[in-house]
Order: C-alpha cells, then structure tokens, then sequence
C-alpha cells in the first residue's frame, strides 16, 4: 500500500500559519487534487493553524504546534495539534444561527468541516489535536461514500 | 503577496481598490484602518472593490462583516464589488452573501449609493 507521512514541529507565530497553508497547498497538489480542492485542503489547514497558534497556545513560545500528512491509498491525512488546554468542543458556535452571522468571528471550524471531507477533533489537556481528511477522488472509498 | 489598498472618488463614492489577500494579520489589520479612516474624515458611502483580492480567510471574511458594521452604525453604506469565485463562495457558505450589497459592475454599484 502507498503510505507516505510527513511532520513539521513549528513554533505559534503567525509565519507557522502561512507556512502551514503553503506546505497542505503543495502536499495536495502533490497528491493529485485539482486546484479547487488543493485551496480548500490549504485554507482548511490554514484554519486549523490559526486554531493552534491563536486559540491553543495563544502565542506562547514554548509551545508547539506539530503538522502532519500523510498520503495513504485512499485519502491525504492531515492533523493539526497544539499545547493548549484542548478546545472545548461544545462552545464551539454556529456562524450560520441568526445571532452569529453578523459576529466578526467564529468561521474557521465551520469552513473546516466545509472542506474537508472527513473532520475529528480531539480536545484533551495536554492540547487539541484537529484531524482532517480529504478522499482522493477516484479512489474505493470515495466511490462508496458517494453512493 | 500582501494586501495593498488604495482609495479614489467617483460621485461621492469612496472606491476601494483592494489587491492581495485578506488573511490574519496585515491584510486584516489594513482593511480595518481603511474603513476607519474613511469614516473618521465623513467619507460614508464606501465600496469595496475585491476583484484583485487572490484569498481571503476566515479572519477576513470577519474583517469585511466588521468593516459592514462599522459602517452601518455610523450611517454609512458599504457595498462590495467584483467579487471573485473564491470570495464569491465563500460569502455563499457563510450565508452572508445576501447580507451584503454585492454588484459585479463599477457605475452600477455607485449609481446604488443612496443620494
């Protein structure tokens, strides 16, 4: 089975965030995703890094934040973790309810799961881990979640 | 490529032309200034004209709901223009699309300023 993985321990600036965006552009572009799904893909992991850099370490420069991908038969894997406190899942808002659509907030988890076929997150105390993963299209399991 | 802003008048508008990506950080904090500004000198009727704006993230889709806001609490009317597809559907996905006055053609959109 083709299996690659690639990670990147990265420090909670804003420069991580670019790079981030710069490196899931590349990786998927690598993996064969056409240019509207290689945006979608980078400006998920783009969220996801603003989620780490920002809201889990708050710019703290003893902690990290770890990227990784991996490319299997079927899917590219990406995660996404940071030192933080781990995110509390169930304050997470919905930008789309008429009370939050006019807050200048709140969007980077719902483009997240926008664009991503498949997202996890998991919140802990040591961190929050985000793991997103995007089918290859033509592949078994795309086929089947299609049906 | 970072974001470059610049401002011009037609008929009482205060044209924006915007030209890279308005993301976390000095894209963000750039538009912010801009609309600050204009309306710090009276200049109320501002249109945003993205139609060189490559990217833009989830912090500047917040700095353009804020930049609507802003002016809307102080009397003023922001329009956007030329929008491009990225922006296009990012504005559909977020269900702000219809908030704001989009129009995709210059004298339209300053015709549509209030008198």
């Amino acid at each position: 089975m083709h299996r690659d993985r690639v990670s990147y321990t990265l420090d909670s600036t804003l420069e991580t965030v670019n790079n981030a965006e710069e490196t899931a552009s590349r990786l998927a572009s690598e993996a064969g995703f056409d240019d509207e799904e290689v945006m979608k893909i980078s400006m998920a992991v783009r969220e996801a890094a603003v989620n780490a850099v920002l809201h889990g370490n708050a710019y703290d420069p003893n902690k990290k934040v770890t990227l990784a991908f991996e490319r299997t038969a079927n899917d590219l894997v990406i995660t996404v973790r940071d030192q933080g406190k781990g995110l509390d899942t169930s304050r997470i808002p919905d930008p789309l309810a008429a009370e939050n659509l006019m807050k200048s907030s709140g969007r980077g988890i719902f483009l997240i799961r926008s664009f991503m076929d498949v997202v996890e997150i998991h919140p802990s105390q040591s961190g929050t881990e985000f793991k997103m993963i995007k089918h290859v299209r033509g592949s078994a399991d795309s086929k089947e979640a299609s049906q | 490529m970072t974001m470059k802003s610049s401002t011009r008048q037609v008929d009482g508008v205060t044209i924006v032309d915007l030209s890279g990506r308005i993301t976390l950080g000095e894209g963000s904090v750039i538009l912010r200034d801009t609309v600050r500004d204009l309306l710090s000198k009276g200049h109320k009727k501002i249109l945003l004209n993205l139609g060189d704006v490559t990217y833009i993230d989830s912090s500047g889709i917040g700095e353009l709901v804020s930049a609507y806001t802003t002016c809307k609490n102080q009397s003023g009317e922001l329009k956007l223009l030329n929008l491009t597809k990225k922006v296009h559907d990012l504005l559909q996905i977020t269900k702000l699309y219809t908030v704001f006055d989009v129009k995709d053609d210059e004298a339209t959109a300053v015709k549509a300023f209030t008198k």
